[in-house]
């Protein structure tokens, strides 16, 4: 069973990659949960998603000590990160926000999310790159899992699903070294 | 067939559609907005009747006329939403109008917050508005249930001609899990209502009421309705149990909580403590036998309820465990959530205090 807390500031798509890891979970015959916490937010506000992928049947859909946390800004990683249980994953956009998370038990990856979404093709992608990370790190889903819902999300728009790819395998490419 | 993912919303709106609900009535509050809205896109594509009303109050007397005319009606809100349709709801309740009311509470009293919460439990379960009246309350703890109970809801509203409440907190309310939908009913095998005001044409007249100003005549209108309640209470009780047998502290509670409860038990069971859990799905009627025959083996020592709220089931567990055994309280309330942790630490508690007390 892996917990996953994705957070960052809405309009980043936290919730989006969030409910495309979850499909994808579900794709693959696992169990899978997705709880979005919801409030008085708008766009700028904070957003964040628990997503559960387990073989087994899953019993509470909290994520109070998340195994992976992906962190899109400053915030979200600095609140989150002592939650992280010992031994766990923090992918963190390096882009807009500092790495140091004070605690020398679990791994941080320092992702450039925005920079390499830029490069990629739009910033909007910020998302997908530290998906790939998440990918790289965990291999919790597979990669077609991955890009077949990318695909049906962008019906229609093959420009922004070629940016997302690229962004994804960058993300992939980011954690590799 | 395949699975696909839903929010509990819309799973409880699929469930509704699905049994034969062809009229819906709403009116916007947080954390529910998913579900007029999910109806206002499905409810016209399937023949269906979709109104946003001017209020909580509209809503429900739209749906004590549409229901009354044997139309199978829905509403949802959320706590003060629900708090105003009280009215409603005790006019259909007398007019033994079949419906189903959806309650994802949020925190309260008042307008409280948008936060899950389980503090609407009494308003619930012994009435609600004015009057001897009950509803059939069910309780999911998962999407898929979301979807079956709201489903089910439906035909126990039908069969007993009581209005059903699917009572869920806002966490089911958001959360998306995978759910396999039932088969869409044909509206042709739903049981004719030879009671419903659809038109005279001829006919017997037919009169729907709440008002019976004779007390001779309410008097056997009221017995009548408690023959039914307790009709209900023989045939429809129903409970999940997890672990109980050897059990030496049983832990229990409804919908969201329930599923943190059962990751505590397994922690505990992790830790040596020989936990288990008991889960309601009928709040009403409550499934008072389950609790009985666990207070009745001798393994276990204590009862925990774990709520979110500041204590309203605990009330109907000690009337069903009947003194026989100590019965605890562990709540989070203001739309907190327990954690597996905190819940671990009270039962531990909970046991601790039963063998000093014994």
């Amino acid at each position: 069973m892996i917990k996953i807390l994705l957070a960052g500031q809405g309009g980043q798509g936290v919730l989006s990659i969030g409910q495309m890891l979850a499909e994808s979970g579900l794709r693959e015959g696992k169990e899978v949960s997705y709880l979005p916490a919801y409030g008085p937010e708008m766009r700028g506000g904070t957003a964040n998603c628990s997503v559960i992928i387990s073989e087994e049947e899953i019993a509470s859909p909290l994520c109070n000590t998340p195994d992976v946390l992906i962190a899109l800004n400053s915030p979200s990683f600095h609140k989150f990160a002592p939650r992280v249980k010992p031994g766990g994953i923090i992918i963190v956009n390096g882009s807009i926000s500092d790495s140091y998370a004070g605690r020398d038990d679990l791994s941080v990856y320092d992702v450039l999310a925005n920079d390499l979404a830029i490069e990629a093709g739009n910033v909007r992608a910020a998302n997908m790159v530290a998906m790939g990370a998440l990918f790289a790190l965990t291999q919790l889903v597979k990669e077609r899992s991955i890009l077949n819902c990318l695909q049906e999300r962008f019906v229609g728009k093959a420009a922004v699903y070629e940016t997302n790819v690229r962004a994804f395998r960058a993300g992939v490419g980011a954690v590799a070294k | 067939m395949s699975k696909i993912l839903l929010h509990g919303t819309e799973a409880i709106c699929e469930g509704a559609i699905r049994n034969g609900c062809r009229a819906f009535f709403g009116y916007p509050i947080t954390p529910q907005n998913e579900v007029p809205e999910y109806m206002s896109v499905k409810m016209p594509q399937i023949g269906g009747v979709f109104v946003q009303a001017e209020s909580e109050v509209a809503a429900i007397n739209m749906v004590y006329g549409a229901a009354g005319a044997g139309i199978r009606a829905m509403t949802s809100s959320s706590s003060p939403g629900v708090s105003l349709k009280q009215e409603g709801i005790s006019y259909i309740a007398c007019a033994r109008i079949p419906c189903v009311i959806v309650n994802i509470m949020r925190a309260g009293p008042g307008l409280g917050g948008i936060q899950p919460a389980q503090g609407d439990y009494f308003q619930a379960t012994k009435g609600g508005g004015h009057g001897d009246y009950h509803l059939i309350v069910l309780a999911p703890s998962s999407v898929q249930e979301a979807c079956d109970y709201t489903y089910r809801a439906f035909d126990l509203a039908d069969r007993y001609r009581v209005p059903a409440m699917i009572l869920a907190d806002g966490m089911i309310g958001q959360l998306m899990e995978p759910v396999e939908l039932p088969p869409m009913r044909d509206l042709k095998e739903i049981p004719e209502k030879d009671w419903a005001t659809s038109g005279h044409y001829g006919a017997a007249r037919r009169v729907l009421n709440s008002l019976i100003i004779q007390p001779d005549e309410l008097e056997p209108h009221v017995n009548e309705m408690q023959r039914t309640y307790e009709e209900i209470y023989r045939n429809e009780r129903r409970a999940v149990e997890y672990c109980t047998e050897d059990a030496e502290i049983v832990l229990t509670a409804y919908g969201t909580v329930a599923r943190i409860v059962k990751s505590a038990v397994n922690e505990l069971r992790k830790q040596g403590v020989k936990a288990g859990c008991v889960r309601p799905i009928t709040l009403y009627p409550f499934p008072d036998d389950t609790y009985a025959a666990c207070a009745a083996r001798p393994n276990t020592k204590a009862f925990l309820s774990v709520e979110l709220s500041l204590g309203q089931m605990v009330e109907d567990v000690k009337l069903a465990v009947n003194g026989k055994k100590p019965v605890y309280f562990y709540g989070r309330t203001g739309g907190n959530v327990p954690e597996e942790s905190e819940i671990v630490a009270a039962a531990k508690k909970a046991l601790a205090q039963a063998e000093a007390e014994k």
